[in-house]
């Protein structure tokens, strides 16, 4: 209730602002709305948006899958960890556009490179957030797998990553929203096509309907994303917690 | 009683710890074990009964192969596998009572676990989580997962400190229960003087840190055939062998 009260206060905030700032700087909602219906219709809208999500699909699970076993690595091994370290900092502290230009000189304007360019910027968070994790293990756990002698596997499985998964979550959370603006960053310098391409269109035509049609559209799809997937997938993982009375 | 010898039986457990110590904060080494040498012979229940602090969880980690720093030698049964139960449950949050179990036991059948179950009165608690559970529960589900195991050597840290005096004596019946009917090897760590009286075919006698062996004594009446009267009178017998000995129990 409270949410929707939320979003209808934006929505009239936004209906005001417009009739101020004008229709060339600030289009209305039902504008936009027109808008966004029109490019669904030509099938523009999922298009676009499908290549996107696909990238940030792509770019998301690569950094998730190399940044935890990175970060196990580190946070169970000291010198894995000594080594690690500085390239970390380095990575952690260059910026994004820095990594997304090397990128896409040196692999060529192409989809690897642009995938690889966010998953690289998003690498670092991870590794950063597993790492804590990893030296939060419970040792006592740890040497009941030993003691009953479980195999490598399912120590992974059943002893070390439940352990893990709420640093993966934290770095699952706020990877998606960091890897999808980034795509667009990607798609805005190297990609003949996905909304960060299609807004950069806009921008050269000064098109700011456009522009908020496809924000908009793909704020509602990583809504859905969180309501539906990612929120479904925490309560499934986290079910054991005895429940908060 | 057969006398335990360091090439004896290969289903006996041989401990011989020359030394074990860990470094100190301040730099220097300290003694934590000095000369723990014993054997338990097959199918025994063996007591270490000794001050708290003396190094007897220690102990039980070289044993179980945890901490592989120490001088001397350990020997386990050869045959079948460890069942440990630590001091604490060690139970995974995240698996129900029965999955904590399957996990570490695969092969056992369903009739064995619901006799395990049944007995340790864990039938009602399958489904649950640890999370759910209290403190004594959580301990028998801990017990259940060592049998479960059909271990070769169980060992037993503490298992029931900290429980109330009525639950514990129920624990320590469930467990003669269990470790009659599976004839294994088992090692009982505890401070508690009567436990040992009660559970062990044989109790070995620690001294405080550095820890070593004070003396070996073997209860030769069957567990079951102990009068109140006689447990009573080796509580007493353990008592002044203590005093003698120069190590300080607590009750």
């Amino acid at each position: 209730m409270v949410r929707v009260v939320s979003i209808v206060v934006f929505v009239a905030v936004w209906w005001i602002g417009a009739q101020y700032a004008g229709a060339q700087l600030l289009p209305g909602p039902e504008a936009v709305v027109a808008a966004m219906i029109e490019a669904a219709r030509t099938g523009e809208l999922f298009f676009q948006i499908g290549i996107t999500l696909l990238r940030v699909f792509c770019a998301f699970s690569l950094a998730m899958l190399v940044g935890t076993a990175i970060g196990l690595l580190m946070g169970r091994v000291k010198l894995a960890d000594r080594i690690g370290d500085p390239w970390l900092i380095v990575l952690l502290n260059l910026p994004a556009l820095v990594i997304i230009v090397l990128a896409f000189i040196w692999g060529g304007l192409t989809e690897v490179a642009g995938i690889l360019a966010v998953a690289i910027n998003k690498l670092p968070n991870t590794v950063v957030t597993v790492r804590e994790g990893a030296r939060a293990l419970d040792p006592g756990l740890d040497e009941m797998a030993r003691v009953f002698d479980l195999s490598r596997g399912k120590t992974l499985r059943h002893v070390v990553l439940p352990q893990l998964a709420p640093y993966i979550a934290a770095a699952a959370r706020s990877g998606l929203s960091l890897v999808w603006k980034i795509v667009l960053v990607v798609e805005l310098l190297g990609r003949p096509n996905g909304v960060g391409f299609e807004i950069g269109i806009a921008f050269q035509l000064f098109d700011v309907t456009r522009i908020l049609a496809y924000a908009l559209a793909f704020v509602v799809v990583i809504m859905a994303i969180e309501t539906f997937l990612v929120q479904p997938l925490e309560r499934r993982v986290s079910r054991w917690r005895p429940r908060a009375a | 009683m057969n006398d335990a010898s360091p090439a004896g039986d290969p289903g006996q457990l041989d401990v011989r710890i020359a030394r074990k110590s860990f470094t100190a904060a301040t730099g220097g080494r300290l003694d934590v074990l000095r000369d723990v040498a014993f054997s338990l012979p097959r199918s025994e229940v063996g007591a270490v009964v000794g001050p708290s602090g003396c190094g007897k969880t220690t102990m039980l980690r070289i044993i179980a192969g945890l901490d592989t720093d120490f001088e001397g030698s350990v020997r386990r049964p050869g045959t079948g596998r460890l069942g440990m139960v630590f001091q604490e449950p060690r139970l995974l949050p995240w698996r129900t009572v029965e999955e904590n179990v399957r996990l570490v036991a695969p092969a056992v059948s369903d009739a064995a676990l619901s006799l395990l179950f049944g007995v340790l009165e864990l039938e009602a608690h399958r489904a649950h989580y640890p999370g759910e559970l209290s403190l004594g529960l959580a301990r028998r589900v801990a017990l259940a997962r060592a049998f479960a195991v059909e271990p070769g050597l169980l060992m037993l840290d503490e298992p029931f400190v900290s429980l109330d005096e009525a639950l514990a004596r129920r624990l320590r019946e469930q467990l003669v229960t269990l470790v009659e009917t599976q004839a294994m090897t088992t090692l009982l760590v505890t401070h508690d003087l009567e436990e040992a009286v009660r559970l062990a075919d044989r109790v070995f006698l620690l001294s405080a840190r550095p820890a070593h062996l004070v003396t070996e004594i073997p209860l030769t009446i069957p567990r079951r055939a102990r009068t109140e009267a006689e447990i009573a009178a080796m509580l007493g017998d353990l008592a002044t062998r203590i005093s003698n000995g120069g190590a300080s129990v607590s009750q």
